[in-house]
């Protein structure tokens, strides 16, 4: 059984079988295969990580788990249910269900409206009770988020950064989703404040029982929060698995090369000597290289990396991998 | 590189430590706003030695990067005024005229910046930019110019320069154009290169190329680097001390070792600890309470007091930036008393033992 037919897990909020999301570029002479064949199953209650460097396709992922894009091919399925095969009104309201969250919390609140009405809005598309009603699960949001009542009435521009997208993430959360997928979520929030977002992440989910998608290009944020963690190239996942492995015994030579290349706020005497040092950079998803997309880059590539795709296999139990030689002994430098 | 100046450098190093090449002594710059005038930066004190990495470290909004344009005189246009010295090499900066200071930007101190696209211009190839570098500064023909910016651009590790230094720049990747500010900056040899998040808009694979270059550019070439970051880790990995600054202010001045293992300010202890590679995982961030206070209102004295969880009497008083010997600058005074954690406390938490055993 190929990971592109299997059944969907019974505890899976959402399954994905074999995304492929396609663009045209502007003179509409090339396709860019943004995702292209992509596998795999959110857990409910989980939070499911996904690591990429731009261009992979991560965003774009992301975007089509909330159907803000369609897929090209493939299936998209929220509690084994396909969204698109649902009347017009039935995915207006089935998709309250699913929400997405972005890097900017600037981009995503009107400069002009208090931030109570920003919060009021998704209740009034939604037509939930009456307006005593929708104020009252307003300002529960807010407070949820840890917002003094007095933020109300306040406007965008009077918040820091980190109370923008508390504000963003309580509008969400109005809803009462099952899933929020959080794209970048603390990419733009200072360092000394990043702990405390991440933190209601976590007290959120474990008070309502949320699922996340967590998609970042921060090893340090998606290890520290997600249970599992898929790690994205060139539109595809090359290695997909339970954090603490991927973290501690990668099997994929792209996984080894990202953790070695990731700057530690460490003293010297407890940095690693030698570091993997990529060669060149992501080649263009417009005309990615045959076989392994990775072997341009590899440092371990041989002559059948070119000429055959490699499977998407479980190597380890849970422990997904697309590379020929990840079951070679002292591949990877663990 | 010319009048004899590499010479001149090398001695210099050699005595490195006797005479900083960057000395900033109580610089701060204020600006025009329809709200008054403004204190960005103030009482900033720090050196900098011939050859030395130095990272400059804080958050959105506490003056690292106007610290480092001020240095170059490159003031945006509501700039009201500056106090204090900047001596570079003996000279000070803040009392140039401006064709003095337009002889030793790009010459003697040059740098680059986050986004490599806005520096260099999209109609000119990336070899006629860099060539024009060094023909302002020195007396060079356009052969040779040619040949020294082909030599440049296969030293900051382009492929193939030869076909290269005839692109224009949206025809380079990202981590290719930086390749290229970089190799403009260094084309007239300075003694000081200014880097303000050089690598924040690449990727972590690219990110990990560029400061290889840059450290091994600065080691070869004896030239300073002062690299201005929000990130710990880019830090620790690029340079050998490290200045924090805080709400306009230098707040600690240490070697990276040192203030990672021991830092002595709440704040950089504070930063420390938030990040989520030494936190256990999925277990709680520790984080700063607040926010940085506005620059607008900022509080007299300790201007962390308000976030500081070891604030205290005595903390409303002015901060000095004292010296906590072995050449470590603190601007707290209660640094001597607070046994404060830093990137190995808690002792061996699954992320730093982890990390030492790679």
């Amino acid at each position: 059984m190929t990971a592109a037919t299997a059944e969907p897990r019974r505890d899976a909020i959402v399954s994905v079988r074999d995304l492929q999301v396609r663009f045209q570029t502007s003179d509409r002479r090339a396709t860019v295969k943004a995702v292209d064949g992509v596998n795999f199953d959110v857990r409910r209650g989980e939070t499911f990580g996904i690591i990429g460097e731009s261009g992979s396709g991560k965003t774009t992922i992301g975007r089509a788990l909330v159907f803000l894009l369609n897929p090209s091919a493939g299936a998209v399925l929220h509690d084994g249910i396909d969204p698109t095969a649902l009347s017009r009104r039935q995915f207006q309201s089935h998709r309250r269900d699913y929400q997405i969250i972005f890097q900017d919390p600037n981009a995503a609140l009107n400069p002009r409206m208090t931030i109570l009405a920003s919060v009021l809005e998704p209740l009034q598309l939604a037509g939930v009770g009456n307006s005593a009603e929708r104020e009252r699960l307003a300002r529960e949001a807010l407070e949820r988020v840890g917002l003094p009542q007095e933020f109300g009435e306040r406007y965008p521009h009077q918040l820091s950064g980190g109370q923008k997208q508390r504000v963003v993430i309580a509008r969400a959360l109005t809803l009462k989703p099952k899933l929020i997928v959080c794209d970048e979520v603390v990419a733009a929030l200072d360092m000394s404040i990043r702990g405390d977002v991440l933190n209601l992440f976590a007290d959120l989910q474990r008070d309502l029982g949320l699922t996340y998608v967590f998609i970042t290009h921060d090893l340090a944020v998606v290890s520290h929060i997600s249970e599992r963690v898929a790690v994205m190239y060139l539109g595809q996942f090359v290695e997909l698995g339970p954090t603490e492995e991927v973290a501690e015994r990668p099997l994929h030579p792209y996984t080894i090369a990202l953790l070695s290349a990731e700057p530690r706020p460490l003293p010297s005497s407890m940095r690693q000597e030698s570091r993997i040092v990529l060669q060149g950079e992501v080649p263009s998803p417009i005309d990615p290289p045959s076989g392994c997309r990775f072997r341009t880059r590899c440092p371990h590539a041989q002559p059948l990396c070119t000429e055959r795709v490699p499977e998407w296999r479980e190597l380890k139990p849970d422990h997904w991998v697309a590379c020929h030689f990840a079951d070679r002994p002292n591949f990877s430098n663990n | 590189m010319g009048e004899g100046q590499p010479a001149q450098r090398k001695s210099e190093v050699a005595r490195e430590g006797a005479r900083p090449l960057l000395s900033v002594r109580g610089l701060g710059i204020r600006f025009k706003t329809t709200q008054g005038i403004w204190q960005a930066t103030r009482r900033i004190d720090f050196d900098i030695a011939p050859g030395e990495r130095v990272g400059i470290v804080g958050e959105s909004g506490c003056g690292k990067t106007i610290t480092g344009l001020s240095i170059l005189r490159l003031l945006p246009g509501n700039f009201a005024g500056l106090d204090g010295k900047i001596l570079f090499d003996g000279v000070d900066l803040a009392s140039c005229s401006p064709r003095q200071m337009r002889a030793i930007r790009g010459k003697r101190i040059a740098m680059i910046f986050q986004e490599p696209m806005s520096a260099l211009d999209p109609v000119f190839t990336v070899g006629h930019q860099i060539a024009e570098t060094l023909r302002v500064h020195s007396n060079v023909g356009e052969e040779e110019a040619r040949a020294r910016t082909l030599e440049m651009l296969r030293r900051v590790g382009i492929a193939s320069p030869e076909r290269r230094i005839d692109d224009y720049p949206h025809q380079l990747s990202g981590g290719m154009r930086q390749r290229v500010m970089i190799a403009a900056s260094l084309i007239c040899g300075p003694q000081l290169l200014i880097a303000d998040e050089p690598t924040t808009a690449l990727d972590v694979t690219v990110q990990a190329q560029i400061l290889e270059l840059l450290r091994d550019i600065s080691e070869t070439s004896k030239t300073a680097l002062m690299l201005i970051t929000h990130d710990l880790g880019v830090v620790a990995e690029t340079c050998t001390r490290m200045i924090t600054m805080y709400a306009g202010e230098v707040i600690e001045d240490a070697t990276v070792d040192e203030a990672l293992v021991r830092p002595l300010h709440p704040y950089t202890s504070g930063l420390l600890r938030s990040l989520p590679h030494l936190s256990p995982r999925h277990g709680r961030l520790p984080s700063i309470p607040g926010r940085v206070p506005s620059i607008a209102e900022m509080p007299a004295g300790c201007r962390f007091r308000a976030r500081c969880a070891h604030a205290t009497k005595g903390c409303e008083a002015e901060q000095k930036l004292q010296d906590a010997g072995g050449g470590r600058k603190v601007r707290c005074w209660r640094f001597a008393e607070l046994n404060l954690p830093g990137a190995l406390h808690p002792p061996d938490t699954s992320a730093s033992a982890r990390v030492a055993r790679q």
